[in-house]
């Protein structure tokens, strides 16, 4: 908008910044108690909003573990951390890998039932996780996979939102640079890394981050596989601090969650130009 | 470099049980080091014939031979062949050097021959500056230079050019017309080019194939094609305005269409009364449009002969030499 009305601007100032607040304010609250010890938190009401002295001691409590002045043994938070970063990690790599391989098959190659075979990827989007738990559970226990890396993972890396998100892109890079690839000797799997893969990057990058935070936000199937504290993801870690002890240490709670909201935001600070260009670009 | 020979070549496309024949046996033998060019009007099968050569398209029936090597059953790649595309496909993610090195690097050429012939290539086509640039940061006649000198480095038998000047504007046209023909002279390898525009098949071709509806209409050198039309396509698609063609010409025998080109009419004392229906003028030249009888005729006059008055009747006479009799039925020449 090019118009210039100070009473305007204002207006439009006021309810974005009315908006930020309400987005953050949750999130201050949440590290503000982290900084507070237990008795602190547990005293006062309403929450205090001033950060308190007990910032290290949360977050070594929450980390680390160890018992607490009040009694309770809290578990340590970094072996979590690492379960989901793992978790996260390959279920998004994995699943951009197969979804860029399906989708050059279903693209590019001629064969019986294509279609059908893409109709069958599409169906499984009308699906959610939630309504095939229950097989989709029976056949990882079969197998052996529960508390392992791959009962958590394997059973969300198929993806049909990232192969058609694949094959719309690739519909859209013109034939004639497949014809000049093979004039030039290129075979498919060369053409798929030399000329497919390179545009792709920035499609690549933006379903990494969406893919990423969808890996570590993942609760109900971890619920369902693991039973063993050690394959625990940080996400069933904050639910277990609140639930599972007598006496609800809030700081650790508190830092425990902050813990978990920093990997995700992270990525997408360092992937935030590479995420906006894959979503936005159009230029092949 | 080679010679490039197409035998009785065949393509037909099946769609569940129907089946479309789009070229009907077409036979060419081109020597080695020939500029010839394929025009037609668009749907002609042109670019089909020409992605067959190229390997492109299957071949459903005859045989196309490059040298002595029938190369019906071979991948694009063992052709030795290089094509330039309409829209050039550049790899947009490479820089100008990796578009036009890219097929020798897949050879596994050496990196210091790679790099010599892309720079020379570069030399030719005044490219040597722009080998860091990408794609996108060229104009279209850079790009289009690019699309050459990635043909160029391969070294092919035959260069294979898909319409590769329709995308740029008039001028620019006219000049890479000029630099293909420089280019051709200097380097001799033997070049099929297809297009829609009869002037670039003029002015490039040393010989020149006419197509409509997937046959071989003519196939002959410009003069031959303008001066000797095979057939009353070629007669009315090559030449601007089209040919006259007439079935009720004073003189003429039933069953054949005469032909005179706009330009072989003289105004003179006795010949054809036809009436002015519209004049044009084109600069050096008018056009009048005008009717004999119940046909449309077209003459062409120059500027200084004056404008004749529209509804007027003018008499025109057709230089003898240059008419041209056609089966009616078949439209083969007689």
């Amino acid at each position: 908008m090019i118009e210039r009305r100070p009473g305007l601007t204002l207006l439009a100032h006021f309810i974005l910044i009315l908006g930020v607040a309400v987005i953050v304010f949750p999130v201050f609250v949440t590290f503000i108690g982290s900084t507070q010890t237990a008795e602190q938190i547990a005293s006062s009401n309403p929450l205090s909003l001033m950060p308190g002295s007990n910032f290290l001691e949360s977050y070594r409590l929450a980390l680390f573990g160890g018992k607490t002045s009040g009694g309770s043994t809290i578990a340590p938070v970094a072996p979590m951390l690492w379960v989901s970063f793992v978790s996260a990690m390959v279920i998004a790599v994995g699943k951009i890998s197969i979804s860029l391989l399906s989708a050059f098959a279903i693209v590019y190659f001629r064969f019986p039932a294509r279609n059908l075979v893409f109709w069958m990827i599409f169906v499984t989007l009308m699906l959610p996780v939630e309504v095939r738990i229950g097989p989709t559970y029976e056949v990882v226990s079969d197998l052996g996979m529960l508390n392992t890396y791959a009962g958590l993972t394997v059973p969300l890396i198929a993806s049909a939102t990232a192969t058609f998100l694949f094959r719309q892109f690739f519909l859209t890079v013109p034939d004639e640079l497949v014809e000049a690839a093979r004039i030039d000797g290129a075979g498919p799997m060369r053409f798929f890394w030399d000329v497919l893969l390179p545009l792709s990057r920035t499609s690549i990058a933006a379903l990494f981050v969406i893919q990423f935070i969808y890996g570590w936000n993942q609760y109900l199937w971890p619920l369902l596989v693991t039973t063993s504290e050690d394959m625990y993801p940080v996400v069933l870690g904050i639910k277990r601090a609140i639930f599972g002890e007598v006496y609800v240490e809030w700081n650790v709670v508190m830092a425990t969650a902050i813990l978990a909201m920093l990997p995700p935001a992270i990525v997408v600070i360092l992937m935030q130009k590479w995420f906006v260009k894959g979503l936005v670009d159009t230029e092949k | 470099m080679a010679s490039l020979s197409l035998r009785q070549v065949i393509k037909r496309y099946r769609t569940g049980k129907t089946e479309l024949q789009v070229i009907h046996g077409v036979n060419a033998e081109i020597a080695d080091g020939e500029f010839v060019v394929i025009v037609g009007p668009s749907g002609c099968g042109k670019s089909t014939l020409l992605r067959m050569v190229a390997g492109l398209e299957e071949i459903s029936g005859g045989e196309i031979a490059i040298g002595p090597r029938v190369v019906n059953q071979l991948e694009p790649a063992e052709r030795d062949i290089a094509m330039v595309f309409q829209n050039y496909a550049l790899y947009p993610h490479m820089s100008v050097f990796d578009n036009m090195a890219y097929g020798l690097k897949i050879a596994k050429v050496p990196t210091d021959e790679i790099r010599q012939r892309v720079e020379k290539a570069a030399g030719i086509l005044e490219l040597g500056h722009l080998l860091t640039r990408k794609p996108r940061e060229l104009s279209g006649g850079q790009r289009q230079r690019v699309a050459m000198g990635r043909a160029i480095v391969r070294q092919p038998q035959i260069f294979l050019f898909d319409e590769p000047l329709s995308n740029l504007d008039a001028k620019l046209r006219a000049q890479t017309r000029l630099e293909i023909q420089k280019l051709h002279r200097e380097l001799g390898i033997t070049s099929l080019f297809v297009t829609h525009d009869q002037v670039e098949a003029m002015t490039l071709a040393q010989r020149m194939i006419v197509m409509n509806a997937g046959h071989m209409e003519q196939f002959g050198t410009p003069e031959e094609v303008y001066n000797r039309p095979a057939t009353t396509f070629v007669a009315s698609f090559i030449g601007s305005p089209p040919m006259n063609l007439l079935h009720h010409a004073p003189g003429n025998r039933p069953g054949q269409i005469l032909g005179i080109r706009p330009e072989h009419l003289d105004v003179a004392s006795d010949g054809w009364p036809v009436q002015v229906e519209t004049v044009e003028l084109l600069g050096a030249e008018r056009l009048v449009h005008a009717r004999l009888g119940d046909e449309a005729l077209i003459v062409r006059l120059h500027e200084g002969e004056g404008a004749p008055a529209v509804g007027s009747t003018l008499t025109v006479r057709p230089r003898q030499d240059r008419l041209h009799a056609f089966d009616a039925t078949t439209g083969q020449r007689l």
